[in-house]
């Protein structure tokens, strides 16, 4: 559920780096996912490429029926990020905005300084949140402080395909704030990250670069929609917590006594 | 006048942003603009004039992550 929208699929999936249009068409439907994200970048005016590459993109999207998260990337500034979740309200006609504010070109870090306060200015504007930030406690109370009403913890750095890098970290998220929707994005690799956050009791996971650039990203879609579904299962049967010793999983009394 | 449009400089008449745009093939297209880094809706682009070194940036639906 993000800002009163009730979903069915917790997959979220990010529409960049696909090997063609048909593979992305083909991956979304795939992945069950009904929330993809889009960006907004310069277009060429026609005699340059035709139609433009913009416009043939949204069409595919809007063929596909699923509702779109718009993003900041790329915005180093409060300045800039807030200027571009104004363009794509307009463009894409959605409160939504995923807002990212970089600082470090190396890891893509969010700026939490930054997207704190471009947070707390477009809520204030009636936009709809969905920042892209640390596991950082304190950054997190901020934003709900800012007006967010769902939090987007990074797994890792975007595309590293490393996993959740911090669970200790998005596990204390996650009891800090159990009411508040969150969302690992970022980072994951394989379907098993997906899972793995998913069993901590994320409401969902955002994703692009596993999938997009996956050998076949389509059955890879799949498979993180499968294992998306296996972990949320699984969080709501309640799984066991690790322990240091051996617990026998066999009975002991009424062993036969076969010794010496 | 003389201004920058998605960083190229381009030669236009005096106009408006809803003038300009037209004239540089933008006219009908699903596009976003903002003039000096300022956000310009739809509604205001006629009312909207470009001065000599105005930054124009045209955005459109592209992918992304």
């Amino acid at each position: 559920m993000f800002y009163g929208v009730e979903l069915s699929s917790r997959l979220l999936l990010g529409t960049a780096r696909y090997p063609s249009p048909k593979v992305l068409a083909d991956a979304i439907q795939a992945s069950g996912a009904e929330v993809v994200t889009v960006s907004l970048r310069r277009e060429a005016g026609p005699e340059r490429q035709g139609p433009g590459a913009g416009q043939s993109f949204w069409s595919i999207i809007r063929s596909l029926g699923v509702r779109v998260l718009p993003n900041t990337a790329g915005c180093h500034s409060v300045k800039e990020a807030v200027t571009t979740a104004h363009m794509a309200r307009e463009m894409f006609d959605t409160p939504w905005i995923k807002l990212e504010v970089i600082r470090d070109d190396e890891t893509l870090q969010p700026d939490v300084f930054g997207l704190v306060e471009a947070a707390r200015v477009l809520s204030e504007d009636g936009f709809e949140v969905f920042p892209y930030t640390t596991e950082d406690l304190a950054v997190a109370d901020r934003l709900v402080e800012a007006g967010c009403r769902v939090l987007m913890p990074w797994g890792a750095p975007i595309g590293s395909a490393r996993g959740l890098n911090n669970v200790y970290g998005l596990k204390a998220l996650r009891a800090h704030f159990p009411e508040i929707p969150l969302v690992v994005d970022a980072g994951l690799g394989v379907p098993s990250h997906a899972a793995a956050a998913m069993e901590l009791g994320y409401d969902a996971v955002l994703l692009n670069t596993a999938v997009a650039e996956a050998g076949d990203p389509v059955a890879m879609a799949k498979a993180f929609a499968m294992a998306i579904d296996a972990g949320r299962m699984a969080f709501a049967a309640k799984p066991l917590e690790p322990r240091d010793m051996a617990a026998p999983s066999t009975p002991v009394l009424g062993k036969a006594a076969l010794g010496d | 006048m003389r201004i920058f449009v998605n960083g190229d400089q381009r030669e236009i008449e005096p106009a408006t942003l809803a003038l300009a745009l037209a004239a540089l093939g933008y006219g009908g297209k699903k596009v976003a603009t903002a003039v000096n880094g300022r956000f310009v809706p739809v509604p205001a682009r006629a009312a909207t004039a470009l001065n000599d070194g105005d930054k124009l940036e045209v955005v459109a639906p592209m992918q992304g992550g």
